[in-house]
């Protein structure tokens, strides 16, 4: 018999039971009674020996049984008929056995009922690998061998399939593993990855998500991501390609990120939060090894910024004073999406003092007026990222987030003649011909207000955005689907 | 021993020969593509002239943007008009 084949159910009664559960002990009298009087026969998982007494006893060492029968709880007890399962109950319950046996009175001296324990075939450190050997491999990617005398760590960073820093080694077991955080098929094309624009299958976005330190329930958001910034809009061959150091900024909203652990508070930009540190990264993990985006190849940024190793946080939703930002791109709220920005390292911004929502606007627009170039405008989008201390300044105003957008684009707007190139003695600025105009930092909906950030501290912060528009990069929404 | 799975493409790229070097620009037709950075065309410019001066025929293009690949038809156009190319990069 293969390893993909179910092992046949005897006819009868069948027990599952492990030594190492206080229910399987509490019930062997219960066994021993059906013994005599019933077809019995008992798969024991730890102990060959276990339970004593038992006739018909069969030792599931390689949990083979448990495996293909979907055994998730120790005692289970089935009832087969021509080779088929009738029902099943899980637990000692003595009415349920009662029943499903057809004999009462059973376990007179037992309590009615006790939960049962984890089957062995589902503990966690094992079951990816019985999932491997019983199920079979769906996955096609190809095999790497390291030698015996290879560590493994070196030999990833020897074939340059890193970051720079350590990733976790995907092997078939964990990739299989992760391929669980998602309903859809492994071979299921996401998206066409540049520069190479190699299509990119759910199985390898799996491997990078492993590799990057992933947790299977992540996947979603990563495949949300790659989608995002691999579509015409978000032009992520541009932004690889630009000598300026910008890379996706991924924003998530909707309930999944607080399912799935993400910050949006304390810290919400730095390190220390598994989920936020490694989505991604693994989104740009695929970009360098399924896309062949690499520094000093296609990658040609100047300076780069440390948000390239990935960059992902959740906004604030359960206090913010402003729906989700994903409602700027027409989704409801409550939706699960990922925003991916092309942006910056994240620049902080202090304001103490002002205890208005007119006089933090000024704030903002002071510092928002910078962004590349105090001389260039319409050209870049930014967000600005607003923390609690600030947010509370509007909501207790009633200012939303359309009305501090327009506000702050009313502060930027100044006139032509000090922005063309050559005023103020600077050369680098905008072509002439608007010197009568007046004109505002951002374009339509080019500012992104976001609600983040710790519980303590007058502070926002700004990214920076890349070329938009046509020729650059525009933001781009996705809903994030199981 | 450890075996992973392939986090790459798996793709060997494919290995593009590079067009055989002319000996001598001597009545080839020169395309010169400008990428659309910025003062790119005053240094296309200044080639034109110098190659105009020693007799050749000249072809100018524009890529509609420095951050995009070609357009296909602007790629053809190029191979089926010139001989050679000469593409400024630019700041």
């Amino acid at each position: 018999m293969s390893l993909n084949e179910s092992p046949p159910l005897p006819e009868g009664l069948v027990a599952v039971v492990k030594k190492d559960c206080p229910t399987c002990e509490l019930i062997i009298p219960v066994l021993i009674g059906l013994g005599k009087e019933t077809q019995l026969t008992v798969f024991t998982q730890d102990d060959p020996d276990f339970p004593a007494g038992i006739d018909d006893r069969q030792f599931d060492e390689e949990l083979a049984f448990s495996w293909h029968h979907n055994i998730e709880t120790v005692p289970t007890l089935l009832a087969v008929e021509e080779g088929k399962e009738v029902s099943r109950t899980v637990g000692w319950s003595r009415s349920n056995w009662e029943s499903l046996t057809k004999t009462p009175g059973l376990g007179r001296d037992l309590p009615d009922q006790r939960p049962g324990c984890g089957s062995l075939s589902v503990d966690p450190s094992i079951s990816p690998d019985l999932e491997l050997r019983f199920g079979g491999s769906s996955i096609t990617a190809r095999r790497v061998e390291f030698a015996a005398l290879e560590d493994t760590h070196e030999a990833l960073f020897d074939r340059g399939w890193t970051d720079g820093l350590p990733v976790v080694p995907p092997t078939e077991a964990r990739v299989a593993a992760m391929l669980k955080g998602t309903t859809r098929s492994p071979e299921e094309v996401v998206a066409s990855i540049p520069p190479d624009l190699a299509p990119c299958t759910v199985e390898k976005v799996a491997i990078n998500a492993v590799m990057a330190g992933c947790r299977p329930e992540y996947l979603p958001v990563v495949l949300a991501g790659v989608a995002a910034v691999c579509t015409q809009t978000f032009n992520m061959h541009g932004l690889l390609a630009t000598t300026m150091p910008h890379a996706p900024v991924l924003i998530v909203n909707g309930p999944i990120a607080e399912q799935i652990g993400m910050n949006s508070g304390n810290n919400v930009l730095g390190q220390g939060n598994r989920a936020n540190s490694t989505i991604g990264r693994a989104v740009q993990l695929v970009i360098r090894n399924v896309g062949g985006g690499r520094p000093g190849e296609v990658d040609r940024a100047a300076f780069g910024s440390p948000g390239k190793v990935g960059f992902c946080f959740a906004e604030r939703e359960n206090d913010s004073p402003w729906p989700p930002i994903s409602t700027m791109y027409g989704f409801p709220a409550g939706t699960n999406t990922v925003l991916a920005f092309p942006g910056e390292a994240p620049r902080n911004l202090v304001d103490q003092l002002s205890r208005d929502p007119d006089s933090l606007a000024r704030t903002y627009a002071a510092n928002l007026i910078s962004i590349q170039h105090p001389k260039l405008i319409l050209g870049f989008d930014a967000i600005l990222a607003v923390a609690p201390d600030h947010s509370r300044v509007f909501r207790e105003s009633g200012w939303s987030r359309e009305q501090l957008a327009e506000r702050i684009n009313e502060l930027t707007v100044r006139p032509g003649h000090e922005l063309v190139r050559g005023a103020g003695n600077i050369p680098e600025g905008i072509p002439e011909g608007v010197e009568d105009s007046y004109l505002p930092k951002f374009r339509e909906n080019g500012l992104h207000i976001v609600h983040c950030g710790g519980a303590a501290g007058l502070f926002s912060a700004i990214i920076g955005g890349w070329v938009n528009g046509e020729m650059g990069s525009d933001p781009v929404c996705v809903e994030i689907t199981p | 021993m450890t075996k992973v799975l392939d986090p790459t493409n798996e793709a060997t790229p494919a290995d593009i020969p590079r067009a055989a070097r002319p000996e001598t620009l001597d009545g080839l037709t020169v395309g010169l593509l400008d990428i659309s950075k910025p003062r790119g065309d005053r240094f296309l410019d200044r080639i034109e002239e110098r190659l105009v001066e020693r007799g050749l025929r000249v072809e100018r293009f524009r890529k509609p943007t420095f951050t995009k690949p070609a357009p296909v038809d602007l790629r053809h156009e190029i191979a089926t008009k010139c001989d050679v190319v000469i593409e400024a990069l630019a700041d």
